[in-house]
């Protein structure tokens, strides 16, 4: 399976890194990883992509990283559509501090707009 | 994205203790959390109704309940429970975030909604703690929820943000009367 995965440096996306990571290694999947410019992230896209860089080969795992620059969500979607993904993951939203699930603005924008599978790590 | 509160002052709200009779006759007492109230407390969240949960709470698991009430019920929290008789059947939360504001929650059974209860004990939770120096206080809310989000209004709230997940709406292009012609 072609499986994009969409990172903006929060943490939820960081946790999303690592099960996908481990997820295509034993399934096969044919994993990419686009770096995009999330609003509500205190890191810069290349502190992420450089942390990303760093995971993988910690990992001994090469995987192509992309960035992707403008509005992340729709940037996302267009990227799987274009090169036919079948599958976009994502991090599955932040607790509040009293337990409540918050989706970040990416997951909500790709979620009710992507034609292929979503999938958010929890 | 920052949070605009209002300028004027929700309230301000008596804190508990405070009793009422509920519109369906019911005599409920609204009182602060004791750490007694713990089991009575997991009890309501135990018995309550899978499909009223919100936005991943309460946990489901009653090992996942515990442990949630014990993180809501540490000290620097405000907890309000609303009793009928010897059970809880609302139970009203204040939670610190990192930076300072308050995170609110409310619960009320299924079988004690639309009586009253939600505003008497969002209230005696608003005075309490103002009581306890929280100035500030916010909440997210499913943007269908409109009982609770009447509720929020009047107690103080206003929407302090454009939201996110859309509204859903629905037409009709065709009368049922046409449909029947065919």
């Amino acid at each position: 399976m072609k499986v994009l995965l969409g990172i903006g440096g929060s943490e939820d996306s960081f946790r999303a890194l690592e099960e996908t990571i481990e997820r295509a290694r034993e399934a096969g999947d044919e994993l990419t990883i686009a770096v995009v410019d999330n609003p509500e992230s205190t890191m810069a896209v290349e502190e992420v992509r450089d942390r990303v860089a760093e995971e993988l080969s910690a990992v001994d795992f090469d995987v192509e990283i992309q960035v992707l620059e403008g509005h992340p969500g729709s940037q996302l979607l267009e990227h799987a559509e274009r090169e036919g993904f079948d599958r976009i993951v994502l991090g599955g939203g932040e607790t509040s501090p009293l337990g409540k699930v918050q989706l970040g603005s990416i997951a909500e924008f790709v979620l009710l707009n992507a034609r292929t599978s979503v999938t958010l790590v929890r | 994205m920052t949070r605009e509160y209002p300028d004027n002052v929700a309230g301000p709200h008596e804190p508990p203790p405070r009793s009422f009779v509920d519109r369906e006759g019911r005599t409920i007492d609204v009182e602060d959390y004791r750490e007694d109230d713990f089991e009575a407390l997991v009890g309501m969240y135990a018995a309550s109704d899978p499909q009223d949960r919100a936005q991943g709470i309460p946990p489901t698991e009653e090992s996942a309940i515990r442990e949630w009430i014990e993180d809501l019920t540490a000290e620097e929290c405000v907890n309000v429970l609303a009793w009928h008789g010897e059970e809880v059947v609302g139970h009203a939360m204040l939670v610190p975030d990192r930076d300072g504001p308050y995170e609110l929650a409310i619960f009320v059974l299924r079988e004690y909604q639309d009586a009253g209860i939600g505003t008497e004990l969002m209230e005696a939770l608003l005075g309490a703690g103002r009581e306890a120096g929280v100035e500030l206080v916010w909440l997210t809310v499913e943007r269908w929820n409109s009982p609770a989000i009447a509720l929020y209004r009047k107690v103080g709230f206003r929407s302090s943000d454009s939201g996110s997940f859309e509204l859903e709406m629905a037409a009709r292009l065709t009368s049922e009367d046409e449909e029947r012609l065919d």
